[in-house]
C-alpha cells in the first residue's frame, strides 16, 4: 500500500499569530514538505492545481519536475489535475514530459474543480463539468496511446494527424486516478476504463466515501477489469498529531476554527465525529485509519492532508516525522497483513511496463523529407 | 409504501412531514402546525388511509442547518430530517413571519432541500405573526418559494394572529380555515401516487456510453 501527503497549496493566515506566508514562502514550503515526505519514508507527494488566490499551485508539472530532480523514490502525483479547464493536449504533453524527467515516478488524479468563476477564465462553463471531464479524458487517453490522433469533439478544436510529444515513457502512459466527492458519473468513468478511484474523504462524511467506492467497485467488476475487491481505490485523510492527544486538540483548534472550508461552522468535536478528520495521538490516527478499510475494503493508496489552514511549516514537518516514524510503518504492516493475495497493489510505472511486456522506446520521428515517411509509418 | 388489509383490498400508508420554524417553546407556530397536521390526518383517515406524522421542529436542528450551509453536508440527524421531508407524501410547512417574510431558520432549512426534491409534492403552508397585517406574507413569500420548487400548494394558506388564539376564537374562523386547508391537502395527497421516498444522490442514472456520447442526462 502507498502512503503519502497531498496539499491544496493554500496561502492562509496563521490564526495564532496573524502571520501570512508570501507566495514564495508557500511554494518553497510545499517543496520542503515533498522532500521531507521522501526522507521519512512516505511514497507519494501530490499537489493540487488552482488558478485563483489564495492558492499558489497553478503549474503542477513545474513544481513536480523540480521535486523530481531532488528526490529518488518519491512518486509524484496531483490532487487534482483539472480535466475540465485544461486542454487535454497540454496535459498529455506536460505529464509525458514529467514522466521522462522523473523516470516514471508520475501518476495523476483527475478532478473537475468546483470553483465556478475559474471555468470561464479558461473558456469553459461549470455547468458542463461532467461532460468536459468525460470528453477531455477520453481524448487524453487516446493522445497517450495512439501515436497519431484524428479527433473531433464538442469542447475543443478538432485534431488532424496530431502526435502528442514526447510519447509516454517506455510507451506506458501514467496511471490515472479519478477523484470525486459525490458524482456517481466519475466513479462510473473510473470503472469504465479500469482506472483508479480516489475519494476526497477529508471534508465529507465517511458515508459519501462508502457509497462512491461501493459504486466504483461494482462497476469496475461490471466492465470486466477484475472482481470488485480488485479495483484500485485511494482515500484522503486529514490528521493532526501530538504524542498527547489533548495537546493535539489544543494546538489544532484555532486552525480548525478559522480554516477555509469548515471554519466558523461545526465544532472540532462535531467535525471529527462526522468526517475522517483525526486530531489526537499517533495511535488514534493508526486506529482511525485502519478503520477506513471497514467501509471501503482493502485499498491501495492513503494520502494525508497535513499542511493547510495556516499551519506553519515547522509544525507540518513535525507531522511528517510522526507519520514516518510512528504511524505509517504500523499501517503498512497492518494493512499488508490484512490484504488478500488476489488484491493488487497500486499500479506503478514499473508494474505497468512489465504488464505491457517490458515497454520500449516509443519515439515518433517526424516526417522524413528524404524518404517521405509519415509518423504513421515511422514506428 | 403500500399495505394489504385483511380484506385483500389495498390500503395506503401516507406520511406527512410537519415542519415548524417557531423559535419559542412552546410556540404558536408549532401549535398551528400540529392543528393543520391533525386536520389533514383526520381527513385522510376518514378516507381509509393510514397516516404517519413526522413532526420537525427546526429549532432543534438550527446549528446543524448552519453547519450544513457552511460545510456542504448534513449531520446524520439533519440528514434524517431532510429525508423525512423530501420523502413524505405531503408537507405542512409553517413559519413565523419576521419582517414581512418567513424567518431565516425556515428559509435556511429549505435552502438545503434539493431544487427537484419537492417537485409535484402536496404542500400546505401556514404562518403565525404578531398581527394579522402579516398574513399576506404567506402569499408573497411562502407560496412563491414552493412554486419555485414546483410543489403543489393547497389553495388555502392558514395564518394565525394572536386574536385567533384568544378566548373561544380557536373554534371560530381559524378552526374553519384549518379544517378547509386540511381537506385540501388530504385531497392533494390522495390524488398523488405514494412517495418513492427521498432521492438517492449516489444512484447512477446514466450509462457511460450515454455520457461518452455526449447525451444530456
Amino acid at each position: 500500500m502507498q502512503f503519502g501527503v497531498f496539499t491544496v497549496g493554500d496561502v492562509t493566515v496563521d490564526p495564532t499569530n496573524g502571520r501570512e506566508p508570501t507566495e514564495a514562502e508557500r511554494i518553497k514550503a510545499m517543496v520542503t514538505i515533498a522532500l521531507k515526505a521522501e526522507e521519512v519514508g512516505l511514497d507519494v507527494f501530490a499537489t493540487g492545481e488552482h488558478h485563483n488566490p489564495p492558492f499558489v499551485p497553478s503549474s503542477p508539472t513545474t513544481m513536480l519536475g523540480y521535486i523530481a530532480a531532488r528526490t529518488e523514490r518519491l512518486l509524484l502525483s496531483t490532487a487534482t489535475t483539472l480535466i475540465t479547464t485544461n486542454d487535454p493536449v497540454k496535459i498529455a504533453e506536460d505529464y509525458a514530459m514529467l514522466q521522462h524527467l522523473a523516470d516514471g515516478r508520475v501518476d495523476l488524479m483527475m478532478g473537475r474543480g468546483n470553483t465556478g468563476p475559474v471555468y470561464p477564465w479558461f473558456g469553459q462553463d461549470i455547468r458542463n463539468g461532467i461532460p468536459l471531464a468525460i470528453e477531455n479524458y477520453d481524448l487524453l487517453r487516446r493522445l497517450w496511446r495512439e501515436d497519431v490522433v484524428d479527433w473531433k469533439g464538442k469542447f475543443r478544436t478538432p485534431l488532424q494527424s496530431f502526435t502528442s510529444t514526447p510519447r509516454p515513457l517506455d510507451g506506458v502512459p501514467p496511471f490515472v486516478w479519478h477523484g470525486s466527492i459525490r458524482s456517481p458519473e466519475i466513479a462510473e468513468q473510473a470503472a469504465y476504463y479500469g482506472d483508479g478511484f480516489f475519494a476526497n474523504h477529508i471534508f465529507w462524511p465517511a458515508e459519501h466515501t462508502r457509497r462512491m467506492v461501493g459504486l466504483y467497485r461494482q462497476r469496475f467488476a461490471h466492465y470486466g477489469h477484475g472482481s470488485a475487491d480488485q479495483a484500485i481505490v485511494g482515500l484522503g485523510g486529514q490528521v493532526f498529531m501530538r504524542r498527547n492527544s489533548q495537546d493535539a486538540v489544543r494546538e489544532f483548534r484555532p486552525y480548525f476554527d478559522n480554516a477555509p472550508v469548515y471554519g466558523h461552522g461545526p465544532s472540532l468535536e462535531e467535525f471529527t465525529a462526522q468526517t475522517p478528520l483525526t486530531v489526537g495521538s499517533p495511535q488514534q490516527v493508526i486506529d482511525r485509519t485502519l478503520g477506513f478499510r471497514d467501509y471501503v475494503g482493502d485499498y491501495q493508496r492513503q494520502l494525508f492532508l497535513i499542511d493547510h489552514a495556516g499551519l506553519p511549516l515547522k509544525t507540518v514537518l513535525e507531522q511528517l516525522d510522526l507519520l514516518g516514524e510512528e504511524v505509517v510503518p504500523v499501517l503498512r504492516k497492518e494493512f499488508e497483513s490484512l490484504r488478500p493475495a488476489h488484491v493488487p497493489l497500486a499500479p506503478t510505472h514499473a508494474s505497468l511496463r512489465a504488464a505491457a511486456g517490458g515497454g520500449g522506446d516509443n519515439t515518433v520521428h517526424a516526417v522524413d523529407d528524404v524518404t517521405g515517411r509519415a509518423p504513421e509509418q515511422a514506428r | 409504501m403500500t399495505l394489504s388489509d385483511a380484506g385483500g383490498g389495498r390500503m395506503t400508508a401516507r406520511t406527512l412531514a410537519v415542519v415548524s420554524a417557531g423559535l419559542s417553546q412552546p410556540s404558536s407556530t408549532r401549535l398551528l402546525a400540529d392543528q393543520l397536521a391533525a386536520a389533514t390526518r383526520d381527513e385522510l383517515v376518514r378516507h381509509g388511509e393510514q397516516v404517519t406524522l413526522r413532526p420537525v421542529e427546526l429549532r432543534e436542528h438550527a446549528h446543524d442547518i448552519v453547519n450544513h450551509l457552511l460545510t456542504g453536508f448534513p449531520s446524520e440527524s439533519l440528514r434524517q430530517v431532510l429525508d423525512d421531508v423530501t420523502g413524505a407524501d405531503g408537507l405542512i410547512a409553517v413559519s413565523p413571519i419576521f419582517n414581512a417574510s418567513y424567518n431565516g431558520l425556515f428559509k435556511s432549512f429549505f435552502d438545503l432541500v434539493d431544487a427537484d426534491a419537492l417537485s409535484g409534492r402536496a404542500v400546505l403552508i401556514g404562518a403565525t405573526g404578531g398581527t394579522a397585517r402579516h398574513s399576506l406574507a404567506l402569499e408573497h413569500a411562502l407560496r412563491p418559494m414552493f412554486a419555485y420548487l414546483r410543489a403543489v400548494v393547497a389553495p388555502t394558506a392558514v395564518f394565525a394572529a394572536p386574536e385567533d388564539w384568544a378566548g373561544g376564537a380557536v373554534d371560530g374562523a381559524l378552526r374553519a380555515r384549518i379544517d378547509r386547508a386540511g381537506r385540501e391537502l388530504a385531497d392533494l395527497v390522495r390524488r398523488s401516487a405514494p412517495s418513492d421516498g427521498p432521492a438517492d444522490p449516489f444512484a447512477l442514472t446514466t450509462s457511460f456510453d450515454q455520457l461518452l456520447g455526449g447525451q444530456d442526462t
